[in-house]
């Protein structure tokens, strides 16, 4: 391990130093564990490539916490040339105008053709402006998916549920077999968030708060998500859903232990999986609900994007260019891939992964990819909401309580809407 | 007391610098920019922002969210503080009475100090685990189904439990040396007037120590507030959702995880001031009634 690190540490220093005349440029992330060690390596791909810029990435720690940096380091004068911001912080940043340099501006100025609808549906929009220029540049990108426990589902004899309507029916014969038919990893992106896109209903006033900052409001008390928790809430009290808190690895891991049949994770889990799961399993898409009108297009996604932060010198900007144009190359994107389990984001990178046979030997790894690139809908393409992270722990708080038996679920929405309201206008007067 | 004599008068002040340096540059000034930015609503990368008067405090004050908050740092505090001197002190009054071997006790009592809050965090969440938890195990054996994590009542009786395990140590230390410098003749001559040994902890030792108590107490407060910072970051995962906090987590949560500078800056001025107030108070009331030999 130290020697890996050294070694990679001595191979920074010479690249480093062997291209003198190279513009240093820096990349803040907020990526840890073997993820970190894959940028690392990416970075060290960009600078063997080419030899007039060179590229350092920092590891900040969290999402949270190399969104903070980011943003001490920008007020004081000292900002990275490339930060990464996670989804639910995408309003902070894209809003505060003046603070990031629009991906797709700073690579037509490098010269390079853009073209939009290189990217798979899902991940189009969700980083990009009103008028669908992109802002940030999408990166680590997964999808929430199903995942499936094959030996739970033949014990019951039951096929994998397309629709929430086919889940309750196959409930009974999977909780009969033993096993706890549903768990979920985390309530807000996957049955808030996604909940919106899956089954192609409005989150928020003003677009989904695309058009505007001003009277943004959350339209959470919709009947179909509230209905959607009051199913969750009985199916726990029958025993066909368990909860075991916000803490996402509580909730994996009855599942790794056999316990459950069905999984609701990330598509970026089955890395994790294939090591620790003791039985087989395989994914499929993240259910919607058959009776809701439109229902079934595809999700948005999850994960984070890279921004080029304003007031750096030209020559830099440029190296940034020329570093967005390296890793959405279909070579560099395949790699990312299949390193991390994110999805490809270009549909040249997906046919590329795919005529090699990648997906014949690990067919999970094309479930998240796939349920991007359903037909998105009017609600799909995603969300810009200012101080979404604080909205995002009112939700766990008040979801907690919904199954904590503190609150009804109407309760809780009402509770949700007014808060998160309160902040959406106060986030307004910030941005205003 | 002895004057010391200085060759110029300004080197005391030289000597003070570095010291006085620290204190301005880590203490003062932050303090005097987070009470200007609690009157701001700001942009969080600069750009704007909006003198509001006291509407951040307004904000905070009024809601109930907040509130409820700070109903559960004053209990959590109050038991921690309690329970880690309480059982501070039985320890050190056993150990103090133990001849053979009291090197071993008290290195075992005394070593769990040196294990760091966020590690001691860690071990407390793996005992509290809902999985694998021994605690668990042992809860469920006497009927408690115990979900840290998603109870708020068992969240909080994990995070008391951890926060106390933690601090007894310390107190531990200190109570024990206070305990061995009692003069031997005093205990002598209370042994000699009085048979109940509670009665005299009570009458004579228990008073003979009220300094290095109220020191403690102090400590222990301040411990219970800030401190306690790492166990709770630990045992909530990340995701505080309906599990207590403590009122100096939700400033860290509203700051840096929400990016919300005004609002978080009146908190921690609110902080500022419940610390600067509790202090005085105990200045006031409870030092009056301590006799320093």
């Amino acid at each position: 391990m130290i020697k890996q690190f050294s070694l990679a540490a001595i191979s920074i220093a010479l690249t480093a130093t062997s291209s003198l005349a190279a513009t240093n440029i820096t990349w803040w992330h907020g990526m840890a564990g073997r993820n970190g060690e894959v940028i690392n390596e990416v970075a060290q791909k960009f600078n063997a490539a080419q030899t007039a810029c060179a590229l350092t990435p920092v590891s900040k720690g969290t999402y949270e916490e190399a969104l903070a940096s980011g943003i001490a380091a920008f007020r004081s004068g000292e900002q990275p040339n490339i930060l990464q911001v996670f989804d639910a912080g995408a309003a902070t940043i894209i809003n505060a105008k003046g603070a990031v340099v629009p991906a797709e501006d700073l690579i037509k100025e490098a010269g390079y053709d853009f073209d939009r609808n290189a990217f798979i549906e899902g991940v189009r929009y969700f980083y990009a402006d009103s008028d669908g220029k992109f802002v940030g540049m999408p990166f680590n990108s997964s999808a929430p998916i199903m995942y499936i426990n094959d030996e739970a589902l033949k014990k019951a004899g039951v096929e994998a549920p397309k629709t929430w309507e086919e889940f309750e029916a196959a409930a009974p014969k999977l909780k009969e077999a033993g096993y706890i038919p549903l768990v979920q990893a985390q309530l807000t992106w996957q049955f808030t968030e996604n909940f919106f896109s899956r089954n192609n209903i409005q989150f928020a006033t003003n677009n989904n708060g695309y058009d505007s900052v001003v009277d943004t409001k959350l339209k959470v008390t919709d009947p179909n998500l509230v209905m959607m928790f009051d199913k969750l809430k009985s199916w726990a009290d029958e025993g066909y859903f368990a909860y075991y808190g916000a803490g996402w690895n509580d909730n994996q891991k009855p599942f790794e232990e056999n316990k459950v049949a069905l999984w609701i994770g990330s598509s970026g889990s089955f890395g994790g999986l294939q090591k620790t799961a003791q039985m087989p399993f395989s994914a499929t898409f993240l259910p919607y609900w058959g009776s809701i009108a439109g229902a079934g297009t595809n999700s948005f996604i999850g994960g984070a994007a890279l921004f080029a932060m304003a007031g750096k010198p030209a020559e830099e900007n440029k190296c940034v260019a020329d570093f967005f144009q390296f890793l959405t190359s279909p070579e560099i994107q395949k790699f990312y891939h299949q390193a991390t389990g994110y999805v490809a984001i270009t549909t040249a990178a997906y046919e590329l992964t795919k005529s090699e046979g990648y997906y014949e030997k690990t067919p999970v790894a094309e479930v998240g990819i796939k349920q991007l690139m359903l037909p998105a809908g009017e609600w799909s393409k995603g969300y810009r909401l200012g101080f979404y992270p604080q909205i995002r722990e009112i939700m766990e708080r008040e979801y907690g309580r919904i199954f904590s038996g503190e609150t009804t679920v109407k309760d809780a929405f009402d509770t949700i809407e007014r808060e998160g309201n309160e902040l959406l206008a106060r986030f307004a007067k910030t941005a205003g | 007391m002895k004057r010391v004599q200085f060759s110029s008068p300004l080197l005391p002040y030289l000597f003070l610098a570095p010291q006085l340096a620290v204190i301005v540059i880590f203490f003062y000034w932050p303090s005097v920019r987070a009470i200007q930015s609690s009157f701001y609503l700001e942009d969080p990368f600069g750009f704007g922002s909006t003198f509001v008067g006291f509407d951040n405090y307004l904000g905070v004050l009024l809601s109930p969210e907040y509130l409820s908050i700070a109903r559960f740092t004053a209990l959590f505090t109050a038991l921690v503080t309690f329970f880690s001197l309480a059982l501070g002190l039985l320890l050190a009054v056993k150990a103090d009475a133990v001849i053979r071997g009291n090197a071993a006790y008290k290195t075992l009592l005394i070593s769990v100090y040196a294990i760091a809050p966020p590690v001691a965090g860690l071990i407390g969440m793996m005992f509290f685990d809902q999985h694998i938890g021994p605690f668990v195990k042992i809860a469920a054996f006497f009927g408690w189904e115990m979900k840290v994590g998603l109870s708020y009542f068992d969240t909080a009786f994990a995070m008391i439990f951890v926060a106390v395990w933690k601090q007894i140590p310390y107190n531990f230390i200190f109570f024990l040396s206070g305990l061995q410098a009692l003069p031997a003749s005093v205990r002598e001559a209370a042994a000699i007037d009085c048979r109940s040994g509670i009665k005299r902890f009570w009458t004579v030792i228990f008073p003979l120590l009220a300094p290095t108590a109220f020191f403690l107490l102090i400590i222990n407060v301040t411990y219970a507030l800030f401190d306690t910072f790492g166990v709770i970051d630990v045992m909530v995962k990340d995701k505080a959702a309906n599990n207590p906090i403590t009122l100096v987590y939700k400033v860290y949560m509203d700051g840096f995880r929400g990016n919300d500078i005004g609002g978080s800056s009146a908190q921690s001025v609110i902080l500022m001031i419940v610390v600067f107030v509790l202090t005085v108070l105990q200045f006031r009331f409870i030092e009056r009634r301590i006799h320093y030999t």
